[in-house]
């Protein structure tokens, strides 16, 4: 489904906290901007890795991941215009249907971060058709708070390579800064999976 | 289905050997007729993953992602994806992620097409401005050992590394008019 303002917007950071809540296990990468805002205000810790540039990158590093981790959750929240930016990675992710990767898309329709302009998924591309054609069989649109608790168990239970898109308010919300220093993040993620400096 | 491909020579096993032995876990790329022969021997090795990418940028995240979950990978493509890289490359930078990639030159020498040349010209430099160091390989015999040494400084020392394999290296792309 594309934005429309008929659809039920959920609030960003509500869906953030409880989705993080419910997979707390995950190992977490963010788009840049307001999805890793929203990541860090739902409480920092190692296993999230925050971008903060390479635009269009979140699912690939989320790929890679995955691969590398095959009994790990991988969870990739990002926003509408950092995948459409990547839009070919979810054709190489359903090529490769890792079972533990699931990409999670909070759609506002807009380019929050840059000044509000629309974006393609409010001007007609549908997200969740573009995954289904491009093989990811499990492709689910969550519309409410609730079916959020569903998704996270969908994200732990790692039995296929999903794809959600969350309809959210194309709201400014106050800016929760997580760090920037890439090498920390990188170290701090790699010390929880048990894995030596070279 | 048949195999049409020619007999490969012997340096493009031994970048499949450095890489295997090497372990090399995940194999991203986007397809040239120069890495043909390791991309179908990483597609038949149970122990590697093939990775086909639809733009080169992919491959620059997926290689950093590898390694934050603790694999080793390794980025091919052909001279004209490395400018569909460079933003992504900024990952590579300020995460200081150790990354190999081996890139197949085109538009350097006997090249009939022209639209290979400017990406071609651009390569070393853009490859440079992002940090990476460039070794290049113009010989047969000296493939082994800078694939080799490309590898051991990602892996051992954590730097960024581009091998390109020369277009001389690699030989002329056969080009036949049709009439």
């Amino acid at each position: 489904m594309t934005n429309t303002p008929q659809e039920a917007m959920l609030d960003r950071r509500a869906v953030v906290k409880r989705l993080l809540a419910g997979s707390p296990d995950a190992l977490v990468v963010t788009g840049l901007g307001s999805s890793a805002y929203d990541v860090f205000a739902a409480g920092d810790r190692p296993e999230n890795f925050y971008l903060w540039g390479a635009m269009g990158g979140a699912a690939a590093i989320g790929l890679g991941l995955a691969l590398a981790q095959p009994s790990r959750s991988v969870l990739v929240i990002t926003g509408d215009g950092e995948q459409l930016m990547g839009i070919g990675a979810l054709a190489t992710i359903g090529a490769q249907q890792p079972g533990n990767l699931s990409v999670v898309v909070l759609d506002n329709g807009h380019f929050a971060e840059t000044g509000m302009q629309a974006s393609h998924t409010r001007l007609g591309t549908n997200l969740i058709e573009v995954a289904r054609a491009c093989g990811i069989n499990r492709c689910e649109a969550v519309t409410s708070l609730d079916a959020v608790d569903r998704l996270a168990a969908l994200v732990n239970a790692r039995n296929g390579c999903l794809f959600a898109r969350i309809p959210i308010a194309a709201d400014e919300v106050p800016r929760a800064l997580p760090p920037r220093d890439g090498t920390f993040l990188k170290n701090r993620l790699r010390e929880v999976l048990k894995l030596a400096p070279f | 289905m048949t195999d049409h491909s020619p007999p490969p020579n012997p340096w493009q096993e031994q970048i499949f050997d450095t890489l295997k032995r090497g372990g090399v876990r995940q194999v991203a790329y986007v397809p040239d007729a120069g890495h043909a022969h390791v991309i179908r021997r990483v597609h038949a090795d149970p122990e590697m993953r093939a990775i086909v990418l639809t733009t080169e940028e992919e491959g620059v995240a997926t290689c950093c992602g590898a390694w934050l979950g603790g694999e080793r990978s390794v980025l091919l493509m052909q001279s004209s994806g490395v400018g569909n890289c460079i933003n992504m490359m900024s990952l590579i930078q300020n995460c200081r992620f150790p990354f190999l990639t081996l890139i197949t030159m085109r538009g350097e020498f006997a090249e009939f097409n022209p639209w290979q040349v400017p990406m071609s010209r651009a390569t070393q430099p853009v490859l440079e401005a992002m940090g990476l160091t460039v070794m290049r390989v113009e010989r047969q015999e000296d493939v082994a050992d800078v694939v080799q040494a490309g590898l051991d400084a990602a892996f051992e020392s954590g730097e960024p590394i581009a091998v390109l394999l020369s277009q001389r290296l690699i030989g002329r792309k056969k080009w036949v008019a049709k009439p």
